[in-house]
């Protein structure tokens, strides 16, 4: 963990520094086709990144218990109040220079760490006592904390602070300070990378490289795959099982924390109802990806980006979501797993 | 046995009915209530909020009674916080309480719309007066101007019994639209609206306005109001270059996500938007730094005048307005009192107190002097004014540009 977080502080700060130096837009009039696409693909990317870090907190959790844990959209949304109640209390958008990366990296550690508690507590109090009750209690014992969720969501926009509008309306979506503006950090022709954009890159990669890491070759990594392989066995090992699923919590939190800070920044708002549209968009990626299986979820939340942005671009707005879905159902009927999925485990 | 005690109870549970409606009935003599039905969960609230006190000095300025009746309120919600928007089943339901409720003689609502659409057929049936302060959607009222069956299906009952104080869509798609072409010299402009009913009308209107006045429209297209950000739909406006974009909808159906990606995108051309976005939220979720002139400059158009524009009572409930809350209203506030004032004067004129009556009243209303000038209800329930009003933003505020005079151009 303490790796990746110097990672992305090195990589922030990078980000920061190097886009002063970049022209201001060069932008006159039209675009060509091939721009058009470029543009399209980075756009693509960029969300498709995002959805990726939260469809890996969906993935985890589902990998080891098989739950389909709907709160973890909403769980993101009360991320981004919580970043956006530190940026507001301490003032962070005025801190500027090196001031504002190292604020920068302290609202993302703090909203992954309080995402991640968040996550954590929400199992040990909603789900671990229903760890022998039925898969569709568990479900909706999800779907109630989500409700709970977005009614803290609703109740926390109203608190009378500045950054929300002084709670005058506690549902209205509030304006997310641009700490990182969305400047040119790069420019081809007429496609604009921009710091926004640089930013998500260096947040998400080194979080992926990290979780890998983390799954592959340390002892909780073990752990974690053999509780999702088999619970029972790995409690007969000597496993303590329930710390395992309570880290996987953890982890899966955090990733959303950091996720929803990028999600922010990149869109500049924070609403209550955020989280359902995170939730469901990370959820088919996902499910696209193959539940359970971690690179998975990272390809299905690409391809999710990408399909979005293309279908935006190319087809009309309004037709998105059926392409979206209709890929979705397209790719399940001929591999019902997901693209990356295991064949169904044999539990005998 | 069972079937006996199952009478029993029926026969007490009647009783108990008829012994507590006996009281109310004596009472509804001398109390007559009216309701609201706006929104009051979600992020209209604010501008809910001031029309609600808008309803509730109307009936303060009359002392609470009209014509030795007592006026009693009732501000019902018509939003739901899963939507965190207007929601058909509160609405509906609200409708039913009201007829329900023998001592409602009036109907004041809805702010969206959609939600007119639902409570307006039941109502019409049940011939209780409704008063509209919000709604600008052109087919609930005007034929021709909708659906083929509007706005007749609104009206089962084959009589007009809902009325608006607010003037239309249909007038101010073609104010923005003339804006966009004389004053922002836009020759050509990208158009997206919301899908709904109010957005996508306004749009249609823009489009043929644009159409007749030649204005070439290089795009038009429906966004997903729930999506986080519309970065896809700014490439492709970028490629179109467009001299303006118009947004069709809502603060509530995303117009500040539209403005923040267009500007964070690169397209710094000016942006204009309907009453919807006519609110402090709108300025609030959009963020200071995105509505200035030099990312753009954003225009909204308004069906009436700002605040402080208003003359003669416009002016003086303004100025009441702010001694009792300490705020300035929001721009609907005066359409709720509007709606109050209406409605009230039609009880006082109706010479018997009950719905019929009261609708009767309210129908005839003419050369009504009001916080928005004379004016009168048409033929359709319309309001006869048409004065408009195109705004900016301005030090993260909302910002007077001119009044306009809709109705001359015609939008068909």
């Amino acid at each position: 963990m303490v790796r990746a977080v110097a990672a992305v502080e090195m990589l922030a700060t990078c980000a920061l520094s190097r886009a002063d130096s970049v022209a201001a837009f060069a932008h006159d009039g039209a675009l060509s086709s091939w721009e058009v696409f470029g543009q399209q693909l980075v756009t693509g990317l960029s969300n498709g990144m995002i959805i990726a870090l939260i469809a890996i907190g969906y993935t985890m959790v589902y990998g080891i218990i098989e739950l389909i844990n709907f709160a973890h959209g909403d769980l993101c949304m009360l991320g981004a109040f919580f970043a956006l109640t530190v940026v507001g209390a301490l003032g962070v958008d005025q801190w500027g220079g090196a001031g504002g990366t190292a604020g920068l990296v302290m609202v993302l550690v703090g909203t992954a760490a309080f995402c991640g508690s968040l996550n954590w507590s929400i199992n040990w109090l909603a789900y671990r006592p229903l760890r022998k009750a039925s898969k569709l209690s568990l479900l909706v014992s999800a779907i109630g904390a989500s409700f709970i969720l977005v009614n803290l969501g609703l109740f926390w926009g109203g608190l009378p602070m500045d950054v929300f509008a002084g709670g005058t309306s506690s549902a209205a979506p509030k304006a997310f300070p641009a700490l990182v503006s969305s400047d040119p950090a790069a420019q081809i022709g007429d496609v604009i990378y921009s710091r926004t954009d640089f930013l998500v890159l260096c947040v998400t990669l080194p979080l992926m490289v990290a979780l890998t890491y983390l799954v592959r070759y340390t002892k909780l990594g073990k752990a974690m795959r053999a509780v999702a392989q088999n619970p029972t066995a790995a409690a007969l090992m000597g496993i303590d099982v329930e710390r395992v699923i309570g880290a996987t919590f953890f982890i899966g939190g955090a990733l959303g924390g950091f996720a929803t800070v990028v999600y922010s920044l990149y869109n500049q708002t924070v609403s209550f109802q955020m989280g359902y549209r995170m939730g469901m968009d990370a959820f088919i990626a996902a499910v696209l990806g193959g539940i359970g299986n971690l690179p998975g979820a990272v390809l299905g939340g690409l391809l999710i980006g990408l399909i979005r942005s293309m279908s935006d671009g190319y087809i009309e707005a309004r037709w998105t979501n059926t392409v979206v879905f209709g890929i979705l159902i397209l790719i399940l009927v001929f591999r019902p797993s997901g693209l990356l999925g295991a064949k169904l485990r044999e539990k005998v | 046995m069972i079937r006996r005690t199952a009478s029993i109870v029926a026969a007490l549970t009647g009783a108990a009915f008829l012994l507590a409606a006996a009281p109310a009935q004596d009472s509804a003599g001398k109390t007559l209530k009216i309701v609201s039905s706006l929104p009051r969960t979600g992020s209209a609230n604010a501008q809910t909020t001031s029309m609600v006190n808008g309803i509730k000095m109307a009936i303060e300025e009359r002392g609470g009674a009209v014509d030795g009746f007592t006026i009693e309120y009732d501000d019902m919600d018509d939003a739901s916080p899963q939507k965190g928007n207007w929601d058909p089943a509160v609405e509906s339901s609200n409708a039913k309480k009201a007829i329900a409720d023998e001592t409602v003689i009036g109907y004041i609502g809805t702010y969206n719309s959609g939600a007119a659409k639902v409570s307006m057929p039941l109502l019409n049936k049940a011939g209780l007066v409704m008063v509209s302060p919000g709604n600008t959607y052109p087919g609930l009222t005007k034929p021709g101007t909708g659906e083929p069956n509007e706005p007749a299906v609104y009206r089962p009952s084959g009589k007009i019994g809902y009325f608006r104080v607010v003037p239309t869509d249909d007038i101010q798609g073609a104010v923005a639209c003339e804006y966009c072409r004389n004053d922002l010299n836009a020759k050509k402009v990208f158009i997206l609206h919301d899908r709904e009913l109010y957005g996508k009308g306004i749009a249609d209107v823009f489009k043929k306005t644009a159409g007749a006045t030649g204005v070439e429209v290089v795009g038009f297209e429906g966004i997903d109001p729930k999506a986080s950000n519309y970065r896809s739909l700014v490439t492709k406006i970028r490629a179109a270059a467009p001299d303006a974009v118009f947004f069709g909808g809502t603060t509530q159906t995303n117009a500040a996500q539209v403005l923040k990606d267009l500007r964070a995108g690169g397209c710094k051309v000016p942006f204009m938007s309907p009453d919807g976005t006519f609110e402090k939220a709108f300025i609030e979720a959009a963020g200071k730094d995105n509505v200035t002139k030099e990312q753009g400059g954003v225009f909204i158009t308004f069906g009436g005048l700002p605040s402080d524009q208003l003359t003669g009572l416009g002016a003086e409930f303004v100025k009441k307005y702010k001694a009792k809350h300490g705020v300035v209203p929001e721009a609907y506030a005066v359409y709720g009192y509007e709606a109050g004032r209406v409605l009230l004067d039609a009880i006082d004129r109706a010479d018997k107190k009950d719905r019929a009556s009261v609708l009767a009243a309210v129908a005839a209303t003419k050369d009504f002097t009001g916080a928005l000038g004379t004016w009168s209800f048409d033929e359709n329930g319309d309001t006869t004014n048409k004065t408009m009003s195109v705004n900016t933003i301005k030090d993260g505020d909302f910002s007077f540009l001119k009044a306009v005079v809709g109705g001359a151009a015609k939008a068909k």
